[in-house]
Formats: structure tokens, C-alpha cells, sequence
């Protein structure tokens, strides 16, 4: 049989075989094998996709959480200065209220003290001139007790006085 | 090399008390009788020769010549068929050629072969049946033949044809492991292997024709303008140089994709034969000149089975990267105008 003649037999049945291999593996052998690994290669690169995602958002988590404790933080630092600075207003507000108190308590027990002495001076000035008049009295008494003329003057004058209230 | 010179030595003692060998080999060794009666088809499969006897395995003969005609190769003389010069069977009487469909060796060969695929692949189908491929890794003839697919599928198939391999993925694969089941069965000496199949340029038409038809039938309308009316000057087409070349082109894509694989299998039988075929052409000249080119062929033997085995994978994979190739030739997409 010669090399480069294809012979008949042989490609007649060369065409039969391969054609019923091929459809057989076509239908029921490599699709299935294929559509097999395919899946599976699918599967991998979708859970690969989904490990990267969760690895993002665990990132992203982390983060928030990073943010969040430092915002917990700055909050704290702010309550505790603006704490502090309450303090101290309130402290210096109750200085100066005290201060002011003191200040007039001072002034009233000032004015009081002003008060009396004025009260004192002028009982002072009453009881000397009550003193003054009884001495005058006494002395004028004294001197009218000499002279009758003098006593007729002194009723002259105590009507006048009296007039004069009622007048 | 010490070690080797020391072996070949060995050898050759051992074959020194034997001179009566070469005589019993009897008449002269015919080198192209035994090499073509290897690589070419025959009505039977002939194993071996014991003691002057040849054990052969006699083939059905199928023969359409004025009606349908059955019968043993054994009892073709009693059928009215004999041989005629090129080893075919013609009418005993008229000597012509009958239409001759008969199971001969390669036929056999080819249908042990493609049996012996067909089950392996519905094997490892049922695997992935039988099994969630998403929990469990392939194992057994699946976790073997998964990887090769794989590699067949994606970095030949997929790159060569481009985004509708998914479509021609099935031809490819079937036309590489059938190449490559048969390469291998021809390397093995004995009875279900040693057909020269691939070989056979029948088989390697079928299989160039496949392609063809694979390429030609489902190509789009931008491969067949480009085959008709290809942008070039309008003087080649007027004139029509490049449609024809290009129609030309289509048959010699396959063409060379016969020859290829035709020529590099039967080289590669013929070469191994022809180291193997050294021992029994210098049986006669006495133990020593037979002894060292023994020992050289079997070495030389060896590495080309290994050759072989390397071949007959490069040459199913390129058959196929090609196959697929000239798929992914007739799916392409218009350029946008560079011109």
C-alpha cells in the first residue's frame, strides 16, 4: 500500500471513527469536563474577589473604629478642658462675688459708722446745747433771783416764746 | 564511559559462544520489506514470527463489488480476491480494485484507539457527574487528565481562537487527544499499539479536513472578504493575484497541517525502525560486527523512544495550536481602518 495515496478503506472509516468520537466527547466528554473547571476557576477567582473585599472592609472597619476612638478621645480632651475652664470661671466669678460682698458689707458698715457719728454729734450737740441752756438757765436764774425788774423780764419773754409757738 | 566501554564488553562476550546465530537467521535480511511492512496498512495485524511461523492476527475484509462481500483474509482465495502487487485486494478473475471498505490494521488500530479515549474521557466526565467540583480537588484519571485540558484549553485554545473558543473548544480537544492516543499507541511495539496510524496520510487527511471544514463553515464575513476582496490595491484584485492566493490559502493551511503530522509520525517510525533494523542486518556478519551495533541500537533505541514520546505530545499539540489558530484566523473582528 503506498505511503502518499490516501487509501479509501482507511478514510471511509477514518471519517466514521473520528466522527463518532468526536461527537460522543463533544456531547457528553469535554463540555462537561470544561464547563466543570470553568465553574471552579469562577469559583476561585469570585471568592478571591470576595476574600479581598472583606479584607477591604475589615480595613475600612478598622478604620472607622481608629476614628472613632480618636473622635472619643478629642472628646474627652474638650470636656475635660472646657471642665476645667468652667472651674476656673466659677471660681474667679465667686472671688469676685465675695469680693463684692465684702466690698459692701464694708461700705454699708462704712456708711453706718457715718450714720452714728452723725447721730453722735448731733445727740452731742443737743446735749451740749441742753447743757449750755441749763447753765445759762442757772445762771440767769441767779441773776433774776436778785431783781425783781429782771424776773418781770423773763415772764415778758417766756410769753413772748410762748406766742411765738403759737404763732 | 569507562563503565559503558565495560558493558559493551560484557555484551560481547556473551554473544561470542553463540556463532551459530547468524546462521539461523537464515536468508538475507530485506531492510525495506521490514520497515514498509511496519509502517504501511495490512489486511492483518502480525505480531510476531516463531520459528518460521507467523502468528498474525487475521482482519475481516469488507469488500463492496457487486453487492456486499464479507470475509476472513485468510479465505480470500476461496472469496475470489487475491493481492495484487502494491498488497491490496483485487478480483481474483478481473483484477480490478473493488470498492474495498475492509477493517485492516490501521482501522483496527483506530477503532481500539479512539475506544480506549472515548472511555477514558467519559471516565473522567463521570468524575465531575459524580462530584461537586467546587468542594472536592479532582483525583484519579480526572486530577490526571483535568490538568492537560486545562492547559490545552486555556493557553492554546482560548489564546489562538480568541472570545468564541468556548464554541470550538470541543473539536480542538477531541482532535488533540485522538492525535495524541494514537501517537502513543504507535509507539508501543505490541499488538494493541504499533500501528502506524497517525502515521497514515488517510488519517491525517480526515483530520486536515475536520479543520477545513471547522475554519471554512463558520468563518465570518470579515475572513471571507478578506479572502475575495482583500485590502490591497485594487490592481491585484482586478487582476485577481490575491484572491486567488488567499483561496489558495485555505487549502494549503490544511494541507500543511496533513503533511505535518503525517510526515514527522512517519519519520519517526521509520527512524526508530531503521536503528532497531541495524541488529538484524548485521545478524550475518558474525557475533562481534553484530554485537556492537546491537548494543549501539538498542542505546540509540531507547533515546528515540523517548524522542517519541516527546513527539508524538509536540505533534498533537501543534496540530491543535494550529487548528485553532486558523479558527481564530476566521473569527476575527474588522480592523478599524488604517489606511
Amino acid at each position: 500500500m503506498s505511503l502518499i495515496t490516501p487509501d479509501f478503506g482507511l478514510l471511509f472509516w477514518m471519517v466514521v471513527i473520528f466522527g463518532v468520537v468526536f461527537l460522543i466527547l463533544a456531547k457528553f466528554g469535554f463540555p462537561i469536563i470544561t464547563k466543570a473547571v470553568r465553574k471552579r476557576s469562577d469559583h476561585i477567582a469570585e471568592s478571591l474577589r470576595a476574600a479581598e473585599e472583606a479584607r477591604l472592609n475589615l480595613e475600612r472597619f478598622a478604620e472607622d473604629q481608629n476614628r472613632l476612638v480618636e473622635r472619643a478621645r478629642a472628646e474627652r480632651a474638650e470636656i475635660l478642658k472646657s471642665a476645667t475652664e468652667e472651674r476656673n470661671a466659677l471660681i474667679s466669678k465667686a472671688h469676685e462675688e465675695a469680693s463684692a460682698e465684702a466690698a459692701k458689707v464694708l461700705q454699708a458698715a462704712r456708711e453706718e459708722i457715718e450714720a452714728e457719728r452723725q447721730l453722735a454729734k448731733r445727740e452731742l450737740k443737743a446735749e451740749v446745747s441742753a447743757l449750755s441752756v441749763a447753765v445759762a438757765e442757772k445762771i440767769v436764774r441767779k441773776e433774776l433771783e436778785k431783781n425783781e425788774e429782771q424776773k418781770a423780764l423773763l415772764d415778758k419773754f417766756v410769753d413772748e416764746a410762748v406766742n411765738g409757738q403759737v404763732n | 564511559m569507562r563503565r559503558a566501554f565495560g558493558i559493551a564488553l560484557a555484551l560481547l562476550a556473551m554473544l561470542l559462544p553463540s556463532p551459530s546465530m547468524a546462521a539461523e537467521s537464515g536468508s538475507a535480511f530485506n531492510m525495506t520489506e521490514f520497515i514498509f511492512g511496519h509502517i504501511s496498512d495490512s489486511y492483518e495485524w502480525h505480531i510476531t514470527t516463531v520459528k518460521g511461523k507467523e502468528i498474525a492476527i487475521p482482519l475481516p475484509c469488507i469488500v463492496i463489488d457487486g453487492g456486499l462481500k464479507v470475509f476472513s483474509f485468510h479465505d480470500r482465495e476461496a472469496a475470489g480476491y487475491t493481492l495484487n502487487d502494491n498488497g491490496k485486494l483485487v478480483n481474483a478473475s478481473t483484477l480490478e480494485r473493488p470498492l474495498d471498505i475492509s477493517i485492516t490494521k490501521n482501522v483496527l488500530g483506530l477503532i481500539i484507539d479512539s475506544v480506549l479515549l472515548v472511555v477514558l474521557i467519559l471516565l473522567c466526565a463521570r468524575w465531575y457527574r459524580r462530584h461537586d467540583p467546587l468542594k472536592e480537588a479532582p483525583s484519579g484519571l480526572a486530577g490526571l487528565l483535568e490538568p492537560v485540558i486545562v492547559m490545552i484549553e486555556q493557553d492554546v485554545i482560548k489564546d489562538a481562537v480568541g472570545p468564541e473558543y468556548e464554541k470550538y473548544s470541543p473539536y480542538l480537544l477531541t482532535a488533540f487527544f485522538f492525535i495524541l492516543i494514537n501517537n502513543l499507541m504507535g509507539i508501543l511495539p505490541v499488538f494493541p499499539g504499533g500501528a502506524n496510524i497517525t502515521g497514515n496520510i488517510a488519517v491525517t487527511l480526515v483530520m486536515a479536513l475536520f479543520t477545513f471544514f471547522m475554519v471554512n463553515l463558520f468563518g465570518n464575513k470579515h475572513y471571507w472578504k478578506e479572502i475575495l476582496w482583500p485590502d490591497v490595491p485594487v490592481f491585484l484584485k482586478a487582476i485577481p493575484i490575491m484572491p486567488v492566493i488567499e483561496i489558495l490559502g485555505m487549502f494549503t493551511k490544511p494541507f500543511s497541517l496533513m503533511i505535518r503530522l503525517f510526515a514527522n509520525m512517519l519519520a519517526g517510525h521509520i527512524m526508530l525502525l531503521s536503528v532497531i533494523a541495524l541488529i538484524f542486518l548485521t545478524a550475518s556478519m558474525g557475533p562481534v560486527l553484530n554485537g556492537s551495533p546491537s548494543f549501539v541500537a538498542v542505546l540509540f533505541g531507547i533515546f528515540l523512544d523517548c524522542l517519541e514520546l516527546l513527539v508524538a505530545f509536540i505533534q498533537a499539540y501543534v496540530f491543535t495550536m494550529l487548528s485553532a489558530v486558523f479558527i481564530g484566523l476566521a473569527h476575527q473582528k474588522p480592523e478599524t481602518e488604517t489606511n
